[in-house]
């Protein structure tokens, strides 16, 4: 097990993707958690270790959030029952926001300080947000139907979202786009960065523009204007969401880790046989 | 300067640059951007007779009536400003209520009166249990109206 890490590591560093000669230098200052993650052997027996506690941390707050969710909140006094939408469509549209800010975040890291990991996780985060960003789509056309009597309208409010949307698959297919990996992170990071604009655009549309959209009910500066027996499943649900995002995320960092792995292996397999 | 703050700068310049003609972009378009009008930008730009647009505000308390013929529905649509009387055809959305926000696509005829071929209802950022709502209503706190 020890000499597969060490091989594991020795790979790691000569992997093209990871670094240029500048980082080979900050690593051996290895002062930090910054230089500690960079590794990714070690990065994988942490999260490993971590997984199954965000897991657990993922459900209790699901089963918990969804009793108050669907059993113990009370129905909205001009919505009814369908306000229950709520609960799964604010959420994803929080997630669907706060993946993309922590995907552009990584990105610019990874694009300034050149660590090894920033792009894998910008790259790993990208598919959660984008599903989150389709669930709240989907959910929010459900909801509109019943309450606005329509499925869909090109406001403000929808139509930067659904950008966002195109935004999430731009990156997710750059990562896929050129045979140079250095060149896929490098592009997908730009549009990740680009991207960043749309959200505040997102977060005020309801401000700027008439939209048919309601305007913020939670984070705004006069404080929350829903009923607190209706912010709590909202929350729980929230927190399970942020939850799930980083579960799935651990799984796909050590996903594609493996596959960089492998690939450079396969390469010296085949530079061993010539 | 190091190659990463040169970095950390350039990235930082093209992000505010980008910010910036965005916001102009958006602010030049700010028009087309909008998804209806309030009575009020209505009166102050004068449309055409027959242009299709949209108009969005509450419904004025007491202005809601049914006309003899059973389906078409008059009422007045309101920023607390001006005041744009609508008609519509057909079967209004649950959520329509006085008091409450709606949105109306169609033309004015030229008795200057909108009428709409569809009509959308706007809930605001409130929500409360029922009893909640009838407790603000009782203490007067509370404006909104109940539910038909």
């Amino acid at each position: 097990m020890r000499g597969l890490q060490n091989n594991a590591l020795k790979i790691s560093l000569t992997h093209p993707s990871f670094g240029s000669k500048s980082d080979k230098i900050s690593r051996t200052q290895n002062n930090d958690m910054f230089n500690f993650l960079a590794n990714p052997a070690r990065f994988s027996r942490l999260s490993s270790k971590m997984k199954p506690w965000v897991g657990c941390l993922t459900l209790c707050f699901l089963l918990f959030g969804l009793w108050f969710a669907l059993l113990s909140s009370p129905a909205d006094y001009q919505q009814g029952d369908t306000v229950r939408i709520m609960y799964v469509h604010v959420p994803c549209a929080w997630m669907a926001m706060f993946a993309f800010l922590f995907l552009s975040t990584f990105s610019i890291i990874g694009l300034i300080w050149r660590h090894p990991l920033a792009h894998v996780i910008a790259q790993s985060a990208a598919p959660i947000g984008a599903c989150f960003t389709l669930l709240c789509l989907i959910t929010g056309s459900l909801w509109g139907k019943p309450m606005w009597g329509t499925w869909w309208v090109w406001d403000a409010r929808l139509t930067s979202v659904l950008i966002l949307f195109f935004l999430y698959l731009g990156v997710i297919t750059l990562h896929k786009a050129f045979d140079d990996p250095v060149r896929c992170e490098k592009s997908a990071a730009i549009l990740a960065i680009f991207g960043l604009i749309n959200l505040p655009v997102i977060k005020f549309s309801v401000d700027w523009w008439n939209t048919l959209h309601q305007p913020a009910s939670v984070i705004k500066m006069s404080g929350p204007s829903i009923h607190f027996s209706m912010l709590t499943p909202l929350f729980l649900v929230a927190v399970s969401f942020i939850c799930f995002f980083f579960y799935v995320l651990l799984i796909r960092i050590e996903s594609i880790l493996a596959s960089k792995r492998l690939e450079t292996l396969h390469r010296q397999c085949g530079r061993r046989a010539q | 300067m190091g190659p990463k703050s040169r970095r950390l700068s350039f990235i930082l310049m093209i992000m505010m640059l980008l910010g910036i003609s965005v916001a102009l972009v958006l602010a030049a378009l700010k028009d087309n951007i909008v998804y209806f009008y309030s009575p009020t930008e209505l009166l102050m730009k004068e449309p055409p007779m027959g242009q299709r647009l949209r108009v969005g505000g509450l419904v004025k308390q007491g202005s809601y009536l049914l006309e003899n013929d059973g389906i078409t529905s008059r009422f007045v649509i309101t920023d607390k400003k001006s005041e744009v009387t609508a008609t519509h055809k057909g079967v209004l959305p649950d959520l329509f209520r006085e008091g409450q926000g709606v949105v109306g696509e169609g033309h004015f005829n030229k008795n200057k009166i909108f009428e709409a071929e569809k009509v959308l209802a706007k809930h605001d950022e409130n929500y409360m249990p029922p009893e909640v709502a009838e407790a603000l209503r009782k203490n007067g706190v509370w404006k909104g109206s109940k539910k038909p």
